[in-house]
């Protein structure tokens, strides 16, 4: 694990690095806004990816951080610092009381998929009743600049924080690459029958995997929050906060640690090429995304990363 | 060690497994044998907490660890193998033995360095950094093997790891398992391969159609009538009879 | 004596609208039941049969059921192609793959038509849609009482299909047992592919019947995804009959729920009940293990 930090650390200077190279403020978001993917990615990678558990509802966690951190603000006057850890927690929790049934009952694959599903609109479907969560208006926190209120005056400020917490998650998967837990994971995930037989508690572990993946996906809430100030039922559980996490997971490289920072800064590039070329049109860009992520499936299983390792593989075998 | 009684289990209208009882004594090989459908394998499951059991008793170390789930009855010592092998395909040999070698040890480095050791007891050493997929039979059965060692197990619950094999790879695994057995590990196994069976086993336990029709030493029980009523049917066992009873035995 | 109650009406629509998931279900059951396939486009693919709809009766003035055959012809013939060409191929025929196929799938669908439709509702009226039945002294609109008729005459045509003909038997066989049916030389691309074909037809059918009494966005697939979804897995995955039934209480429950809880949470009882079956009895009512 060692031996992983200078690389981890390398990677952490190098994009803290951008705001004192770029004078761009329209670079620094873009590059902010795919760190802020990344997060998404790693978190869904850490369930599907290392776990096996492709989830279709990610965004369950992500709004349960986004209102979390919104009505404790709006509703019970905290500071946002002292919001995120609330956030943070929200999704762990949300994670637990998502995975202990549905592990429990052994859902998997498809099943597990569609059920994550169900559960993000469940959630939305709440969101939008209550007045206490905004009901369909949603919830807005007040512009209150400044460091302390986690709403930098400075651009610089949001792609440091949001770095500091895609930082986190690679930490967090480069453990599960040499850690006990992360052995037992994957053992799971490749075959759960195999690895109970060798004493590993198959419900166990993949309980911690969901809650640590909630927490991480509930910061990437957080931090849309504060940095956008506005939230509402379908941006916070809808489908496309949830297929955003799956696809840069899935271009980046499933189960690779910095596979979904390659996914992301990747989707972000093409997604500027495409706007260049064809103007703006979320829509279209989308439909693009759902054509990538079925060329990927055919022909890049592996993702991008898997197709950098395959190349570095032969270049040292040219050698 | 390990002690059954009656145990039964039903999947719908049959009955698998018939109030069989029968004990392991400790720190020998045991057989479990039967033709197929006699109900070994589902005994496995039932004693290493994959099934639940309908009725019966397991007692391990003097310790009754009926319905215990398959992950803590591992921690008790108890380990099983698959019949049907199941490695952790995309994994290397060396990480497959490691998880086994991580339920007693936390630290990473730690298991792995116990995991080189196992598969180097095992003969694994040149394969230790393959993917598991890509490796032939045999050579999953003794990563089978490897992984359940690995967990140090007090009894070895071994599921037809010789199947599968030629003559060749059947020698070769004979004497690893002997190892096994020398390095203070009881074994229980169900085994096809008859003459393995004889050269390993120290007590045989034979099962047909779920119930338990004869037990002894293996040179002995292999002559039994109702044994090879049970392998061969009843003309091919007369035929053997009147034979045998013609030759003399 | 039903006259004054709201409880009669609501029944009604639950009946009507659940005529219309058993539609959308019976092609979704027929999908899992021989691909083992979790459609996810199920939805959008919908959606795109009800624009086909609506494009036919405003171009050409077709009337919506009487273009049942052009989107019985045209969804089969998109189905058989998506599976033979797209699905198979991408999907390396992995379970978590086709998962993520039908997923792109669903994106490509739906964002190809917000792009070209907009995302303003549309609907279409006929001379005979405002029209209404009186059943028992509620009042239902034709539109819906035709979808009644059309969800059992689908039914009954599937049901057909599958017990006396020989593609029927030949999907049975491989619905069943792959490699066996493989070994009597049934060619199980073509059977996988007729069958996806199928399950679509019954969308187009689907979406003949629900354009004149619901209306069309880019974003209705979504709604009805996961609502066929629950119909399915609660009726049984692979069961005909189960779809059937299943379909006719979602509608009533989520009718109900409407009734009792207000329009914006009549979904989650429907929600609820797909998340309490995948825990509880995953097989659902008639479903039976593969």
């Amino acid at each position: 694990m060692r031996r992983e930090l200078p690389a981890l650390l390398a990677f952490g200077a190098a994009m803290a690095a951008i705001p004192l190279i770029v004078s761009s403020e329209y670079l620094m978001t873009l590059a902010t806004l795919a760190l802020y993917s990344a997060l998404l990615g790693i978190s869904w990678n850490i369930l599907g990816g290392f776990g096996g558990q492709y989830s279709f509802g990610h965004a369950v966690f992500f709004g349960t951080g986004a209102y979390v951190n919104a009505v404790a603000q709006v509703r019970f006057g905290l500071s946002a610092w002292a919001a995120l850890p609330l956030a943070v927690c929200g999704g762990a929790l949300v994670g637990v009381l998502i995975g202990a049934p549905v592990f429990r009952y052994g859902l998997r694959g498809s099943y597990f998929a569609l059920v994550t599903l169900a559960f993000a609109e469940v959630f939305r479907v709440l969101a939008n009743t209550f007045d206490f969560t905004g009901a369909g208006v949603g919830m807005m926190i007040q512009l209150k600049p400044g460091a302390g209120q986690f709403q930098f005056t400075d651009p610089s400020g949001f792609l440091w924080a949001v770095l500091v917490m895609v930082m986190v998650g690679l930490l967090a998967s480069l453990w599960l690459r040499h850690s006990r837990f992360g052995a037992q994971l994957v053992a799971v995930r490749e075959n759960e029958d195999a690895a109970r037989a060798l004493g590993v508690d198959a419900f166990r572990v993949k309980l911690g995997a969901i809650a640590l993946s909630g927490a991480l996906m509930a910061a990437g809430g957080f931090f849309y929050m504060q940095k956008f100030n506005y939230i509402d039922p379908p941006l916070g559980f809808g489908a496309s906060v949830s297929v955003e996490a799956l696809l840069v997971a899935i271009v980046g490289g499933i189960g690779s640690v910095y596979g979904p920072v390659v996914g992301a800064f990747a989707l972000e590039a093409l997604g500027q090429l495409t706007t260049a070329l064809i103007g703006k049109d979320p829509a279209l860009s989308v439909a693009l995304y759902g054509v990538i992520l079925i060329l990927m499936v055919a022909f890049m299983p592996s993702g991008l990363a898997g197709l950098g390792e395959k190349l570095l593989r032969r270049g040292e075998r040219g050698r | 060690m390990l002690r059954i009684e009656r145990l039964t289990k039903d999947f719908g209208g049959l009955r698998a497994v018939d109030g069989v009882s029968l004990e392991v004594p400790k720190g020998g090989i045991t057989a479990l044998i039967g033709p197929n459908g006699a109900g070994k394998t589902t005994c496995f499951a039932l004693i290493s907490g994959f099934i639940p059991v309908d009725s019966g008793r397991v007692e391990f170390d003097a310790r009754d660890i009926t319905g215990m789930p398959p992950h803590r009855v591992c921690r008790l010592g108890m380990v099983r193998t698959f019949q049907i092998v199941q490695p952790f395909a995309s994994q290397t040999v060396l990480e497959n033995v490691a998880v086994g070698s991580h339920l007693h040890r936390a630290r990473r480095s730690d298991a792995l360095a116990h995991a080189r050791d196992v598969a180097h007891r095992v003969g694994l050493d040149a394969d230790i950094d393959r993917r598991a997929a890509s490796l032939p039979i045999a050579r999953r059965k003794r990563l089978e093997l490897a992984r359940a060692l690995a967990v140090e197990p007090k009894l070895l619950l071994l599921d037809e790891v010789l199947a599968g094999l030629n003559p060749t790879e059947i020698d070769e695994m004979v004497p690893v398992i002997q190892g096994i057995r020398e390095s203070g590990v009881t074994i229980l196994m169900i085994e096809h391969v008859m003459q393995a069976v004889v050269r390993l086993a120290g007590y045989v336990w034979v099962l047909n159609h779920g119930a338990l029709i004869a037990r002894g030493r293996p040179d002995e029980v292999v002559l039994e009538p109702a044994v090879v009523e049970a392998y061969l049917g009843k003309r091919a066992a007369s035929t053997y009879r009147t034979q045998a009873a013609g030759a003399g035995i | 004596m039903f006259a004054d109650s709201i409880l009669w009406p609501a029944l009604l629509n639950g009946l009507t609208m659940g005529s219309v998931y058993v539609l959308i279900a019976l092609g979704l059951t027929l999908i899992y039941g021989v691909l083992h396939i979790i459609n996810f486009a199920h939805g959008s693919l919908l959606m795109l049969a009800m624009y086909l709809v609506l494009m036919l009766f405003q171009g050409a003035g077709v009337d919506p059921y009487a273009a049942i055959p052009l989107l019985v012809l045209a969804m089969f013939a998109l189905g058989y192609g998506l599976q033979r060409f797209v699905i198979s191929r991408a999907s390396h025929a992995r379970d978590e793959n086709i998962l993520l196929v039908t997923l792109g799938l669903s994106l490509v669908i739906e964002n190809l038509a917000i792009h070209f439709f907009h995302s303003d509702p549309r609907s279409l009226e006929t001379a005979y849609s405002i029209n209404t039945v009186d059943v028992l002294g509620a009042h239902v609109s034709v539109p819906r009482a035709l979808a009644v008729a059309g969800a059992l005459v689908c039914g009954a045509a599937l049901w057909y299909l599958m017990a006396r003909t020989d593609l029927g038997r030949a999907i049975r066989a491989v619905a069943k047992e792959r490699q066996g049916a493989m070994a009597v030389g049934i060619d199980v691309r073509h059977i996988f592919a007729m069958s996806f074909g199928i399950g679509l037809a019954c969308v187009g059918v689907a979406a003949c019947f629900l354009l004149p009494m619901y209306y069309v966005s880019p974003h209705v697939g979504n709604s009805f995804v996961l609502v066929a979804f629950t119909v399915v897995v609660l009726g049984g995955m692979g069961s005909f009959a189960g779809s059937i039934i299943g379909g006719i209480i979602v509608g009533l429950v989520e009718s109900l729920c409407g009734l009792y809880l207000g329009e914006s949470l009549s979904q989650i009882g429907v929600f609820v009940i797909f998340i309490a079956i995948l825990l509880f009895r995953p097989l659902g009512l008639l479903g039976h293990r593969a």
